[in-house]
């Protein structure tokens, strides 16, 4: 599956999307999460503090308990700040 | 009643009146137009900006100001919206946002707009970067724009 990663979110993990294949046990966003910070240091680094973290699935935002089995594309991202 | 909506997210500049002049051309059913344009700010509480960034989740942006246009268009009996969203690096004084919207009567299109503006701010995805003589630093969140955008949802 495609991740992507926007602001301080994808400046932290040095990249602006990839793509992953995480393990059958992820089941959720908030799973995911752990299971991305421990990818690699620059991951930590963005989700230390995971409660922060906003997710969109297919680009619709979602909970983190929502379930990534389907999903085409998961997006990682701060609080938003438009208008 | 035509409610005809447009959205764009653009790096270049909008000419608010010539947006309401295309939203309001040959419509005489239009009593009221509201117009909201945000505007790059230098001030704020730590220092002086000096340029904002904007970046965006292309795609998702778009489909979300959507969603939150098709929801005004179900609550207040409107008559046309326009939303144009800026990305890219701005300075003070220039245009970020412009929502229009219009109705038959004003309380329509003044709450619309408003309720649009409010979902702008909280659940579009759009993040600003600003620049000051002290570095550069995404904007925080605020819990206001967070209860501004809640108190629709009472009911």
């Amino acid at each position: 599956m495609k991740v992507k990663y926007f602001a301080w979110v994808r400046e932290r993990v040095g990249k602006a999307e990839e793509t992953i294949e995480p393990p059958g046990s992820v089941r959720t966003v908030e799973e995911l999460i752990a299971w991305l910070s421990g990818q690699s240091e620059a991951h930590a680094y963005a989700f230390e503090k995971p409660k922060v973290i906003r997710a969109a699935i297919d680009r619709a935002h979602v909970k983190s308990d929502a379930v990534i089995a389907g999903a085409g594309e998961i997006a990682f991202f701060p609080p938003m700040t438009g208008g | 009643m035509t409610c005809p909506v447009t959205i764009r997210i653009q790096e270049d500049d909008f000419d608010i009146a010539r947006e309401i002049a295309v939203l309001t051309k040959s419509r005489t059913d239009i009593g009221a137009v509201v117009s909201f344009s945000g505007i790059c700010r230098a001030d704020e509480e730590s220092a002086k900006i000096a340029a904002l960034t904007l970046e965006h989740y292309p795609g998702m942006a778009e489909e979300e100001i959507k969603r939150h246009v098709e929801e005004a268009t179900s609550r207040w009996p409107l008559n046309g919206v326009t939303v144009i969203h800026r990305v890219g690096r701005l300075m003070p004084g220039q245009n970020i946002v412009l929502v229009l919207t219009a109705s038959q009567h004003r309380q329509a299109a003044f709450q619309a707009a408003e309720f649009l503006m409010d979902y702008l701010k909280t659940s579009a995805p759009f993040w600003k970067k600003e620049e000051s003589a002290t570095g550069t630093g995404w904007v925080e969140a605020h819990a206001r724009d967070d209860e501004a955008a809640a108190r629709w949802t009472k009911s």
